[in-house]
């Protein structure tokens, strides 16, 4: 590690002493350094983390004589004489009980937050050896968590003090074939709970040129550059300033080629704010320190829209001249005549409800290094699509891909975002001109500013039904605000109108679905790709339905849910189908709670409980496009299965899962793998993650991957299919009907890779185009999922308090429990957020305490409950469910706070002042 | 960049009369105002002036130090009229926030949202200022003057937050309304602090925040209530009445309409909370 030289002589006023993880240390620093920055810079220890340098997040929380505080607020100076305790800290002598009880539940996933977790938790458990839950939320109110839902967090530090009881789900690691199913803990779990996982932040290359950003403060304004080689002439230590001049390739980018129009840096003019417009390169602490507002550029503001209601008037300025009436794309879906069936139906219902931008809040702004290895740019950067970023950043800097390497770091958090690349082609844009190394952090306010977000949504929708309760038709309507560029727009668009009825039979149906340009933040894609807007209408519509249909809102649910071999909207007959059996899971939970909450509400007062629930269904991977992923495995000579797992993993568990497919696949047991990476140069592509594709379709490739190398080993060998395998050392043992083979694998030829044995398969889901009325199969495999919420709406307040939800999610095969928990507890987190606090507001929220997301104490307990109905294509069974565990969250929020109070909520997020507006245009206040 | 961290006040005073400076405490509020890693110009860190970090019982009033942290204010051993102000401490930020936190940066930063100073109003805290000239006393609202702005004169510097001994007699409670439960600024909020004889309020205090560009007592309320009953109090307190002594304003958090009702709602709920502390798990 190479530390950065400090700044200017001038900050050399002072050393300042400290002791830090129980060694004494004397800094050279600024005494108003960020103790953080000390930390990170000048200590190397990169453990600790920073997500907001504002308080907002708690990722840099460390403890100061034993108090946890954040490190990001406090000056080098007021640490002297004291002792600081970082994440490295705790595992002097092995890791720590707290820290093998967050392995053992769970609780780290993207790993980001988790040092601060750690710490905060830590301060606790000084005091307090057997906190109670209440306690340890207190203790871990400030740490933000995006991926976790906290309560595995929360159990892990109440369970501390238990002695580690050896790793739950060990046999399963040893045993060859026992991996799917099995709790495994996460492969990559160590260094994420000992602060040594490397995330884009981490590296300071040798000499690193620092690199800022100029963006643009207007929603829309041409702009001119003055005398910048005059302006940087007067700042010394500034090497280079580039515009969208200096881009040597095609300077529009996207995440969809066919759409791609994002510039990496604008020419005139800026389409929203935050765009990019040039860079500052130069030594990092000049860099650091420069004013930017002294940058010679003139904007002139333009009139701009921000909401696609606006974009939509003929008279709204066009963002782009190829889409007349700013209409990047509609997708449509038809079948049978929903007008005459609405006409004709027993029972009508209509709605409409409008969302706003979500912000994805991953905890760790982008960062990045880049530097040259030979003639190859090198980018190392968090990221979900390596490959992805590898082909547009070799466009914008004009290079073949083949000159353009993708190290995948950590990445702390993605949740759609980080499919699209961001720093990566400015980084790469600064290396390519200077052929030096350069580094790039986002701060917390241009990672907002800049980077994508939810599409705001308006839906109207009609839904008809028969006398008997069974829905008829549907018909809805979305305008999606897809923000300046295209990014996920497309998908967005054409996703809604596919899903929008819901796992539920609608013989006549129409959906569009309009991707809309405005002056807004890029919308690109965040969990459910504009499903879970959609589901919001349609579950609170089932629930209007059921009660105009005098039917209880599950069993209406339950008559209406698709059965195997039904045929959906677009004409596909679906197997494997689980939501009746989910919804059935539910069926004696909701009865207990529905009787709990009108015991509560009998008697009276301002406090009344409601219960609601909200289905889902989702189907896996890319929407009739090819996804496909490729998996390469090998047998090393020193005896281990090696496997290029290019499954980006940002928290949700795909460095197990794919393993524990292909392990059992290949009938080695867990422990004989050796993990790499999504690195463009050794591993082979296994798309983006993305779309809950990976446990499907890269599970999928690892499957055929295992078993095509497994083929090959008991050929060679010449055993039956029935063989054992194992690893000892540098051989392969192979049991057949009581005998064994041994191969001594060092005396084995070796491929080029270096393999004595290796298998690279790929699989890509058997999907078609779908045709004007948007008939054909657009997905090969769904997951579905019901989740049911009790609340109490403080009537007088409109203050909503979560008690408890219920969840019932099919995977269809269980890789990991553990991890399918996790991946259930963190999605309805983020649909509390979207249902109750969750707004951006470009130029107003850009930052972590004006953006509200749901902290420790706002996500009440999670049950789970896993259902297996086997799909047909998926490996072993297995579906995805990723964002599938965000959709039915938000609708079953506001069916709740309807069933309590009366109060239909239109718009969301459901603040408490939009909460009792409702209560009371529901005549229900008390 | 001068960085200076006396050990005495007298030094501190020295320094802040010879030329301007910024006061550095516990941080909270000038890093989040910068994204640099450092903070630029003279900088006076007054933390390891121990004098300034101390609670004292003194003959008429009680003493907080200006550099009091939010954990120390939970902590001290305190009467049951300072039970408000410790609710609110506790709903500083998070546990973090309040280790870092003071009593006075809660002051000179002058949100119309900061915790400290509805429980303080009710308290009727005076704000001890200093500087080489000498020290002044400014009753709460006559020191904070509007949204971020203070009567603190460049080289004045708050020294201690003071409440009279007659002021802290009673009871006293504090309610935040927020949009989620840590690390959240309030949509509004209440302090009330009462004395009660035979059942009739005999004293009482209230106080609101986040509703007016600096929080407000409500004095011509607290007149209307005394005599009262807890109860004939909080009927009095109705919507309109509260209403009328407020100044909210439209924002992201909340509507300004939304926030009198609220506002009014949190009073009545406070106000039976101080009254009997077993109602106060009930009304957070």
């Amino acid at each position: 590690m190479t530390l950065i030289e400090p700044a200017r002589a001038s900050d050399l006023g002072s050393q300042t002493s400290l002791r830090v993880n129980g060694r004494d240390v004397c800094v050279a620093a600024a005494p108003t350094k960020r103790l953080s920055a000390v930390l990170r810079d000048d200590l190397g220890l990169s453990g600790t983390k920073v997500g907001c340098d504002a308080g907002d997040c708690g990722a840099c929380t460390v403890l100061v004589d034993g108090a946890q505080v954040c490190a990001c607020l406090m000056p080098l100076g007021q640490a002297e004489g004291r002792a600081v305790t970082t994440v490295e800290g705790l595992d002097r002598n092995g890791l720590s009980a707290l820290q093998q009880s967050f392995l053992r539940h769970g609780a780290a996933q993207c790993g980001i937050c988790t040092p601060g977790m750690l710490m905060a938790a830590s301060a606790l458990l000084a005091e307090v050896p057997r906190p109670s839950p209440a306690e340890a939320e207190e203790a871990l109110g400030g740490v933000l968590c995006r991926c976790t839902g906290y309560r595995k967090i929360l159990d892990a530090v109440c369970d501390a003090w238990r002695q580690s009881e050896g790793r739950a789900g060990g046999e399963s690691e040893a045993v060859a074939g026992s991996a799917v199913g099995a709790a495994v803990l996460r492969l990559d779990g160590p260094p994420k709970v000992t602060g040594r996982d490397r995330f884009g932040a981490d590296s300071w290359p040798e000499a690193a040129l620092g690199v800022r950003v100029l963006r643009s403060p207007h929603h829309h304004a041409a702009f001119s550059f003055g005398d910048i080689e005059g302006w940087s002439a007067t700042l010394p230590g500034v090497e280079v300033v580039l515009t969208a001049a200096d881009i040597p390739g095609r300077n529009a980018f996207g995440v969809i080629p066919p759409f791609a129009d994002q510039p990496a840096l604008a020419p005139s003019p800026a389409r929203f704010r935050g765009e990019a417009v040039a860079l500052v390169a130069g030594e990092a602490a000049v860099i650091e320190a420069l004013d930017l507002e002294s940058f010679p550029i003139q904007w002139e503001p333009l009139p701009a829209v921000l909401t696609a209601m606006e974009a939509k008037e003929a008279a709204a300025p066009q963002l782009h001249d190829s889409r007349p009436g700013n209409l990047l794309t509609a997708g449509f879906v038809e079948r049978g005549e929903p007008d005459a069936a609405l006409a004709a139906a027993a029972h009508l219902v209509e709605g409409a409800i409008e969302t706003g931008y979500v912000e994805h809040a991953y905890i760790e702004p982008e960062a990045g290094i880049s530097w040259m290895d030979g003639d190859t740019l090198v980018i190392e950067a968090g990221t979900q699509a390596p490959a992805m970023d590898r082909s547009d950043t070799a466009a914008v800097l004009g290079l073949p891909e083949e000159r353009v390497r993708i190290v995948p770091t950590a990445t702390g958090g993605g949740f759609g975002s980080k499919l699209d690349l961001s720093l990566q082609p400015l980084i790469g844009l600064v290396t390519l001109k200077t052929g030096r190394p350069a580094r790039l952090v986002y701060s917390r306010r241009e990672s907002m500013m800049s980077t994508t977000k939810r599409h705001p949504a308006r839906l109207h929708a009609s839904l008809g039904a028969d006398a008997e309760g069974r829905v008829t038709a549907m018909n809805l309507e979305g305008d999606f605000n897809t923000g300046a560029y295209a990014s996920w727009g497309p998908t967005v668009a054409n996703r809604v109108p596919v899903h929008a009825s819901g796992p539920y039979r609608t013989p006549h149906y129409r959906a569009t679905g309009r991707a809309i340009h405005s002056n807004g933040p890029i919308s690109g894609a965040f969990r459910g790709f504009g499903v879970p807007q959609a589901a919001i209408l349609q579950e609170t519509l089932y629930d209007e339905m059921a009660e105009r249909c005098g039917l209880d809102r599950l069993e209406f649910r339950c008559l209406n849910a698709f059965r195997d071999g039904d045929v959906t909207a677009t004409g596909q007959q679906i197997f494997g189908v689980g939501i009746l059996e989910c919804l059935e899971a539910l069926r004696e939970p909701w009865s207990e709670a529905l009787a709990e909450a009108d015991r509560q509400n009998a008697a009276g007062g301002q406090l009344k409980r409601g219960v609601g629930l909200a289905s889902c269904w989702y189907g896996c991977g890319n929407t009739s496009l090819s996804n496909p992923s490729t998996i390469k495995v090998g047998i090393a000579p020193d005896g281990a299965a090696v496997l290029h797992q290019g499954a980006v993993d940002i928290g949700q568990g795909s460095n197990t899962v794919i393993a524990q497919i292909c392990a059992d696949a290949l009938g080695l047991p867990l422990s004989s793998f050796r993990l790499l990476g999504g690195d463009t140069a050794i591993t082979p592509d296994a798309g983006k993650t993305s779309a809950s594709r990976q446990t499907y379709v890269t599970g999928k490739a690892a499957q055929m991957a295992g078993a095509a190398l497994r083929a090959k080993l008991l050929r060679h060998a010449n055993v039956t299919h029935s063989a054992r395998l194992s690893l000892d050392g540098g051989s392969l043992c192979l049991v057949d009907e009581g005998a064994e083979r041994r191969l001594d694998l060092s005396s084995l030829p070796r491929d080029a890779d270096g393999y004595v044995f290796a298998a690279m398969e790929s699989y890509d889901p058997p999907t078609t185009t779908l045709d004007a009325k948007g008939q054909g199969i657009p997905y090969a495999v769904y997951g579905y999922g019901v989740q049911m919420v009790e609340l109490e709406v403080d009537c007088r307040l409109g203050k909503v308090r979560l008690l408890r939800f219920t969840a019932a999610h099919d995977l269809g095969r269980v890789i990991n429990p553990l991890l399918a928990e996790g991946q259930i507890e963190g999605g309805i987190a983020q649909g509390i957020g979207l249902a109750l606090m969750e707004e951006y507001l470009p130029g107003r929220t850009e930052n972590l305490h004006d953006y509200l997301i749901p902290s420790a104490g706002d996500v009440p307990e999670v049950r789970s409950i896993l259902i297996e109905k086997p799909d047909p294509e998926g490996p072993f069974g297995a579906k995805g469910l990723g964002e599938h565990a965000l959709i039915p969250t938000a609708p079953a929020i506001l069916n709740a706070i309807r069933h309590a109070t009366g109060a239909k909520i239109t718009k969301l997020p459901a603040l408490p002042h939009r909460v009792l507006e409702a209560i009371e245009a529901a005549g229900a206040g008390t | 960049m001068t960085y200076l961290r006396p050990n005495s006040l007298a030094e501190a005073l020295d320094l802040l009369a010879k030329a301007p400076c910024r006061i550095l405490a516990g941080g909270t509020d000038l890093y989040p105002a910068t994204t640099r890693s450092s903070l630029t110009g003279p900088i006076l860190d007054i933390t390891a002036i121990a004098e300034l970090s101390a609670l004292r019982d003194e003959r008429d009033c009680w003493r907080l130090g200006a550099t009091m942290r939010w954990t120390d204010v939970i902590r001290a051993d305190l009467p049951a009229a300072f039970d408000g102000l410790k609710l609110a401490a506790r709903e500083v930020g998070a546990q973090q926030i309040q280790n870092q936190g003071t009593l006075a940066g809660n002051l000179c930063n002058a949100s119309p949202a900061a915790d400290g100073v509805p429980p303080l109003l009710t308290l009727d805290a005076q704000v001890e200022l200093a500087s080489v000239a000498g020290v002044r006393q400014l009753p709460l609202l006559s020191f904070i003057t509007g949204v971020r702005q203070t009567a603190l004169r460049q080289d004045e510097m708050v020294t201690a937050v003071l409440v009279p001994k007659a002021s802290a007699e009673g009871r006293s409670s504090f309610l935040k309304l927020g949009a989620r439960k840590y690390l959240v600024i309030s949509i509004a909020m209440v302090a009330v602090r009462l004395a009660v004889k035979d059942e009739r309020l005999i004293e009482v205090a209230l106080a609101i925040g986040s509703c007016s560009a600096v929080a407000r007592r409500l004095p011509a309320l607290e007149q209307q209530l005394l005599g009262a009953t807890t109860e004939a109090a909080c009927q009095r307190l109705d919507d309109q009445a509260v209403a009328a002594q407020l100044a909210p304003i439209d924002d992201i958090r909340g509507s300004a309409a939304y926030r009198s009702r609220a506002a009014a709602e949190l009073l009545r709920r406070c106000l039976r909370a101080a009254a009997d502390p077993q109602e106060e798990e009930r009304a957070a």
